[in-house]
This record gives C-alpha cells, sequence and structure tokens, in this order.
C-alpha cells in the first residue's frame, strides 16, 4: 500500500512486465496428452442384448409356443460367410428346398429375403401380408411423431412402442409378423452371427431364436456340400 | 580490426496459446476415453448397428479367446477367461470359490482379468507380475465338467457372481473371426444353468449402419 501510494504521488513508476514461461507447461501437458493418447481407448463397446432359450428339458409344453409354418423362415449360417434360407417347414428330404442367400443389399442378399417374405396362407383364409412393410410404415411414423415432439417421446417409451410394432401391434390393431429362426453351424464365424442378429434388427423382427442344428439339418446341409 | 558486435536477440516464444490448446485437449481426452484393460489375448469385437451401450456397472465379462493356429486362422480350442468390474464383490466372489492368504487376494482383485483354474490359482497368485503376465494366456477357466460335481468350474463362477450380486449382468466378448463352435459351448454352458439373457460385446459400424439406413 505504502509502495502504491509513493509511486501515485508522482515517482517515476517502474512497469513491470510479468512474464512467466509457459515452456515448461507445455512440456508436462505434452507428456499428459500421450500418456492418455496411448492409455485410452476413445470408442466405448457397444452391445447386443441376446436372450436364449433354456436348455432346461422340463419346460413345460404351454410355455413353448408353435409359430405358424407359413410364417417362418429358418436361416442356416455356415462356413465362410454363406448363408443359406429356407421358407416355412423344413423339408428335409428336399435339397432344393434351401436356398442360397448372401450378406451382400443386392435382391440376393438375406436383407432382401427377410424385407420381401410374404407371409399368410389363403388356403386358411389369411390374407396375404409383407410383414416388413407394415412394421417399416409404423416405424417411420412413430419415428415422425418423435421428431415433431421429442419431448412425449423419451428413451423409454420410444423403446416400448418399438417393441410393440416388432411383436405386431400397430396402433392396436394385430399384424402378422414374421418368426425367424437362426441356425449357425460350428464353423460359421461369430461375426456371422451378429451380422444375422443386426439383420434382425434392421429388419425389425421381433420374434427370432438361435437353435441347435439337428442331425436332420446337417444331413440336409450336407446335400448341398455344406460342411457342418 | 574493429570487433563486430553481434547483437545477442533475445527470442520469446509466447507459450501460453500453445499450453490452452494442450488443456484443451488434454481435457478432452480425460472427459471422452476410456481405459484401456489389460487383457490376456487381444480381441477383436464383430461390428454391428447396435447402440446400446454396455451397462455400467455389475457386468462379468466372458472373454472368448479366439487362439489363434500357427497360420493366424482361431483354431477354436477358446479359452474362457472371466473379469468383474467391482472389486469389492469380486474379493466376496473369490471367497466363495477358494481360500486364498491376503496377500493372493490382493493381487488377484488387482488383476484386470482372471483365469487360472482353481487348483493352480494360488500358486499362479503367488509368482511375480512378469511371469504372471506371460503365463495368463495360457491358462483359461475349465469348460469341462468335473467328475463328481454337477457344475463346470466356469459354472461355479458364474454361480458364486450370481450369489453375490444377484442382478449380475454377463457380458461375452470375442473375436469376429472366432468360429461360432467356440462360443456356442460357452452359451451352452449358460443355458444349462438357466442363464439365458446376456450381452454380446460388439462395436458400433458406421458404415453398416449407414448401409441398412439407405435400405
Amino acid at each position: 500500500m505504502d509502495m502504491m501510494e509513493t509511486g501515485k504521488g508522482g515517482g517515476k513508476q517502474k512497469k513491470m512486465t510479468v512474464r512467466v514461461d509457459f515452456t515448461p507447461m507445455v512440456d508436462m501437458l505434452m507428456l499428459l496428452i500421450t500418456f492418455f493418447m496411448l492409455c485410452t481407448s476413445l470408442s466405448k463397446p457397444s452391445t447386443m442384448e441376446l436372450t436364449m432359450p433354456s436348455n432346461d428339458k422340463n419346460t413345460h409344453e404351454a410355455q413353448k409356443n408353435e409359430a405358424k409354418e407359413s410364417h417362418s423362415i429358418t436361416i442356416y449360417l455356415t462356413d465362410g460367410n454363406k448363408i443359406f434360407y429356407g421358407n416355412g417347414k423344413p423339408e428335409y428330404d428336399n435339397p432344393n428346398w434351401l436356398k442360397p442367400a448372401d450378406w451382400s443389399n443386392t435382391p440376393k442378399g438375406i436383407r432382401y429375403v427377410l424385407q420381401h417374405k410374404q407371409v399368410g396362407d389363403p388356403s386358411t383364409g389369411e390374407a396375404i401380408s409383407l410383414p416388413f412393410q407394415d412394421m417399416d410404415i409404423a416405424v417411420k411414423e412413430l419415428n415422425r411423431k418423435r421428431q415433431a415432439d421429442p419431448k412425449a417421446y423419451p428413451d423409454s417409451i420410444y423403446q416400448s412402442e418399438l417393441a410393440a410394432i416388432k411383436s405386431g401391434t400397430i396402433n392396436g390393431k394385430k399384424v402378422s409378423t414374421m418368426t425367424v429362426i437362426i441356425k449357425p453351424t460350428d464353423h460359421a464365424s461369430y461375426r456371422n452371427l451378429v451380422d444375422i442378429l443386426d439383420e434382425m434388427q434392421i429388419s425389425y423382427i421381433g420374434t427370432y431364436v438361435i437353435d441347435k442344428l439337428t442331425d436332420q439339418d446337417k444331413a440336409l446341409l450336407a446335400k448341398k456340400g455344406v460342411k457342418a | 580490426m574493429g570487433k563486430v558486435k553481434i547483437k545477442k536477440s533475445d527470442v520469446w516464444i509466447d507459450m501460453t496459446p500453445m499450453s490452452d490448446v494442450m488443456t484443451l485437449l488434454l481435457t478432452f481426452f480425460m472427459l471422452t476415453s476410456t481405459f484401456v484393460k489389460n487383457e490376456p489375448v487381444k480381441v477383436n469385437t464383430p461390428g454391428s448397428v447396435s447402440e446400446t451401450k454396455v451397462p455400467e456397472n455389475g457386468v462379468l465379462t466372458i472373454l472368448v479367446s479366439p487362439q489363434k493356429g500357427p497360420n493366424g486362422k482361431p483354431t477354436g480350442e477358446g479359452q474362457v477367461f472371466l473379469s468383474y468390474d467391482n472389486s469389492t464383490e469380486l474379493a466376496q466372489i473369490v471367497d466363495n470359490m477358494t481360500t486364498l492368504t491376503p496377500a493372493q487376494k490382493k493381487t488377484f482383485v488387482s488383476e484386470s482379468m482372471f483365469g487360472a483354474p482353481l487348483d493352480k490359482l494360488a500358486a499362479y497368485l503367488s509368482k511375480p507380475a512378469s511371469e504372471r503376465s506371460k503365463e495368463l494366456p495360457k491358462m483359461g477357466i475349465p469348460l469341462d465338467s468335473i467328475q463328481g460335481q454337477d457344475m463346470t468350474e466356469f459354472q461355479q463362477w458364474v454361480n458364486a457372481a450370481r450369489q453375490v450380486n444377484p442382478k449380475v449382468r454377463l457380458a461375452i466378448k470375442s473375436d469376429a473371426d472366432s468360429p461360432y463352435g467356440t462360443v456356442k459351448k460357452v452359451m451352452s454352458e449358460l443355458q444349462d444353468m438357466d442363464e439365458s439373457h446376456y450381452y454380446m460385446i460388439t462395436q458400433l459400424d458406421a458404415k453398416k449402419a449407414a448401409d441398412a439406413a439407405k435400405k
């Protein structure tokens, strides 16, 4: 205080420039950044939820729900990234029931097959429908509503509505869904399993199951020249 | 000869802006990144369109090793390693499984993953750290059933985790190229003990997601 007052009093004021050398600080920060860049990973892993059927043999028959044959599609994942699929009830004595597909986004790809699968059986009076089309319209509608009013659709409500659509309830009405049975062989890669589960998500298929290959399946695949 | 006077020029570079940028970068890295866990085997998780994140706590991660053969292709003899993210609960889990000396338990809890068979666990934990890290990739929790016991060692671990934390969630982490047969072994062991709900750890594949959105 005293000094300042004397300064004001007409004495020659020396301007003191305080210069702090930041070089050591920069050095240290560089080291810290290098440490963080090497020892941490930026990508947080994502995950996929999966519920497998229990192996428990004592499951009551009543708990099992039978899928309608005309609504089901069986997908076989084999080695070398190959896929085979068959519509409806497996025809184990007919190798032509198995059709090849691939992972591409073309009419030969499994996505095209799933999205153009017709369900329904005119002989029982059930109308033919395309489950993917129905759901695609419903999901787009839901997305549009969510975009228009994001507050009314927090994540929990959005997810439950999405699940309702996937299970075949659109605006309170029941629509036909399809059931996918996935049968990976032991030689299929884990990547293929994740890929096919992705396809389920992309094509809004809510009912799917990963099943074990039976001996009949193996024999059928062997007829197609596939090691199972 | 007149001496040429060299003027010493003092070059002063102001490091303040640089320090500012550095601090920003450092803050960014500290906030966005997570520490890499030291895993006995390197796995490359498959890409997926799923955006769900791994739950924050109470996750028992089951690492299925791809165990590559001499030609670099996975052989399918995948060993299993486990990790649990809560160290206090992990100590209780190991207490349920076997008895260890306090020093061994401390090492056990501090390791990021465990995979030694129960009969070798105590001996393994007494070894120095450098030997442990060399030995762990060769071990793995046995999946075959032991005579006279109705649960395999792997199932016992999962069961112990379930007893300590009834809400434990199981996450399977496996290499994209490992054959399904390897993962199936783990999955069917879990199914046998009625653990049928689990997470599969993937990484977000932006290209695939964009491809799917295009239709």
